[in-house]
């Protein structure tokens, strides 16, 4: 990681910029969505961009997510770059024709012919008093897709390199944003880069436990691993960064080093991100293993509304903490 | 691109001259030997998968293409071979296609339902009713920020209007001005269901909703498919933005090859009754010799061509190699 040089950035901000630097530098990038350019969607993530680049290139949409991303796919295939704005991640749903059957199948079904260079970007994370349908991670869903590449940025610093490499990209890339992470600052240096896919990062170095983090999760397991070291464990904590490609060398490698490993996904615990996760690693390192390898997801219900009980839904820092200690017969 | 006169009503079609409509007669012989053809490799169990055929609608297929540059976009469908031979794609890497050959338009990964060609601007077949409705109105959007003059087609049969994305598309289609012009393939059928049992109000008033032209057209008239296309075409490219042509047609066959029996859902004397009076080679054959335009040799020598050019390219795709099976995992991504 190049140096920031003390500057930093939000989440939110890291986003545009990449978004701002993406389109002056290729004309074909635009933006389209409810509410982006005015209003800088209700996050405010692309508040100033219409301004710079005009109602042209941030286009207000009607509120038709189907519609957006089906026209996205056809612009896509002839010659833009579509950045697709879904407002919530629970809305990818009304989507799921055109990117599942349209935009992921059309290079295959063409034997090659055809590409689909489309963005779409939506959030994931729950803790905002949304309820049920305005506070799902369903990022699963598109990583199990073949032709899709799936994001979930968990630092400003990523989330703006990843952008950068999925409007690039010559396929339909979903990117993933944590709504409750906008406001999370990080540092981001003011030169140009790139991150590619498929490349974990290694968020903290540790010894005894591997802990897989996405997203929102990350943090969550920065936290534990805080609360562990308290204790005399030292968690690694590894962030994926993408789901699709998967970067399973570097998970093996790292639950070989640890010989043991939870996996923690802020999406629906049953048939989920960390299954899929906890199998690449449960194959890949299974003679290391000191231990099964443990997944933590949301809570396989519907999110409920009241505070108290959204809360019991989503992985946290005391889980995690909890789980790792009895991993290493600490409990 | 020469000036051109401000609006649609200015304009004066130019009426075409008999060769032009001898290679409508062409093209339209062409789909249905065509497709007898894989009827015929169908029941021989030399094509896998599923046909659908368009025999019947004609010319829709040709009446539009015809009106179109070779890169314009068009979408098509599940019943889509008229749509690509008409769009001028080769015979030979069609058959190959619907046998999955590697020497077929997408190297035997697409079939029947999905054969795209870049080449003669067709953006791919879709098995999804209605599937292609955003791709159709996203090339036309590309065309318009391009500035490229191209226009985008989207066949649909009726079955697709029951579908949401369609009206959605729509929408950003008359409020964005793209060109692009929606065209509705009525064949009466839903499949196996009668349209009338799925199909409230009228179609044309769906379009007309959004505030977007709409025509209807006998769709068994190449002739009439084609000059009301070509005015369709026209004032999109000027900038007047959508249009639905509604082209009221026939299925002859079944849903697909194996429909045979479908008194249940239509009488044979219907089928009879528009074969017989409502064939669109018959309608052009009784226009070019009624009004002395052709006789009949010119057109048995057509079909007789065809009929050589359609047996050589099936045996071409007989003869031709399945792809390696290392191939399975190419093309996922780009």
């Amino acid at each position: 990681m190049p140096d920031a040089n003390g500057r930093e950035l939000t989440f939110a901000e890291a986003i545009r910029e990449a978004l701002a630097e993406e389109m002056r530098r290729d004309p074909r990038v635009f933006i389209v969505g409810e509410d982006v350019a005015e209003a800088g969607t209700p996050f405010k993530v692309l508040s100033g961009l219409v301004e710079e680049f005009g109602p042209e290139r941030v286009i207000d949409s009607p509120i038709s997510e189907a519609g957006i991303t089906g026209l996205g796919v056809g612009v896509a295939m002839t010659g833009l770059r579509p950045v697709v704005d879904i407002m919530f991640g629970d809305f990818i749903t009304l989507t799921m024709d055109q990117m599942v059957n349209q935009a992921a199948k059309v290079h295959y079904m063409s034997g090659g012919k055809l590409k689909v260079p489309l963005v779409l970007r939506t959030t994931l994370g729950a803790t905002r008093r949304s309820a049920a349908q305005h506070s799902q991670s369903l990022h699963a869903w598109f990583s199990h897709v073949p032709g899709l590449k799936v994001v979930i940025p968990s630092t400003p610093y990523d989330a703006k390199g990843l952008l950068k490499t999925a409007i690039r990209d010559d396929n339909p890339v979903a990117f993933f944003e944590d709504k409750m992470m906008y406001k999370l600052k990080g540092p981001v240096p003011a030169e140009e880069y790139t991150i590619p896919f498929g490349v974990a990062d290694i968020k903290r170095a540790g010894a005894d436990i591997t802990i897989v983090a996405t997203s929102s999760m990350v943090q969550v397991a920065l936290g534990a691993a805080k609360l562990l070291e308290e204790i005399g464990v030292s968690a690694e904590v590894v962030d994926p960064r993408t789901t699709a490609p998967l970067d399973k060398q570097t998970l093996i490698e790292s639950a070989k080093k640890t010989s043991r490993a939870i996996v923690v996904d802020e999406g629906y615990e049953r048939y989920g991100v960390t299954a899929e996760i906890a199998s690449v690693i449960a194959d890949g390192a299974f003679y290391y293993l000191d231990a099964p390898v443990k997944r933590i997801g949301a809570m396989d219900v519907p999110i409920p509304f009241s505070p108290p009980l959204e809360d019991a839904t989503v992985p946290n820092e005391q889980m995690v903490f909890e789980m790792a200690k009895t991993l290493c017969g600490k409990a | 691109m020469n000036r051109l006169p401000d609006t649609a009503s200015q304009r004066v079609q130019a009426e075409p001259d008999v060769e032009q409509w001898l290679h409508l007669y062409q093209q339209m012989v062409k789909i249905r030997e065509f497709e007898e053809k894989v009827n015929e490799l169908y029941t021989q169990a030399l094509m896998p998968g599923l046909a659908h055929l368009y025999i019947g609608q004609e010319a829709v297929a040709v009446g539009v293409c015809e009106a179109l540059r070779r890169d314009d976009y068009i979408t098509s469908t599940h019943r889509g071979h008229g749509h690509c031979l008409a769009k001028g794609a080769s015979v030979e890497r069609m058959f190959a296609e619907l046998l999955g050959k590697e020497a077929g338009y997408c190297r035997g990964k697409g079939g029947s339902m999905h054969i795209a060609d870049q080449d003669t601007g067709n953006l791919g077949a879709n098995a999804i009713v209605g599937g292609s409705a955003g791709i159709a109105t996203g090339a036309a959007f590309t065309a318009k920020r391009l500035g490229t003059g191209q226009v985008a087609v989207c066949f649909f049969g009726e079955g697709a209007l029951g579908q949401g994305l369609l009206y959605e598309v729509m929408n950003l289609a008359q409020l964005w001005k793209l060109p692009v012009i929606y065209v509705c393939e009525n064949n009466l059928y839903n499949e196996y269901t009668r349209y009338t049992e799925t199909t409230a109000g009228d179609p044309l008033a769906r379009a007309k909703a959004f505030g977007i032209y709409a025509e209807e057209v006998d769709g068994q008239d190449v002739r009439a498919v084609y000059t009301t296309m070509q005015r369709l075409v026209e004032r999109s490219r000027l900038g007047e933005g959508p249009a639905f042509l509604l082209c009221h047609t026939y299925r002859y066959r079944g849903h697909h090859v194996g429909d045979i029996n479908r008194t249940y859902y239509r009488s044979k004397e219907e089928e009879q009754e528009w074969m017989a009076l409502r064939d669109p080679l018959k309608k052009l054959t009784e226009f070019l010799i009624g009004q002395q335009l052709t006789d009949q040799t010119v057109l048995d020598r057509i079909h007789a061509d065809v009929k050589v050019e359609i047996e050589a390219a099936a045996q071409f795709a007989i003869d031709a190699a399945y792809p390696d099976v290392s191939q399975v995992a190419q093309h996922v991504y780009a």
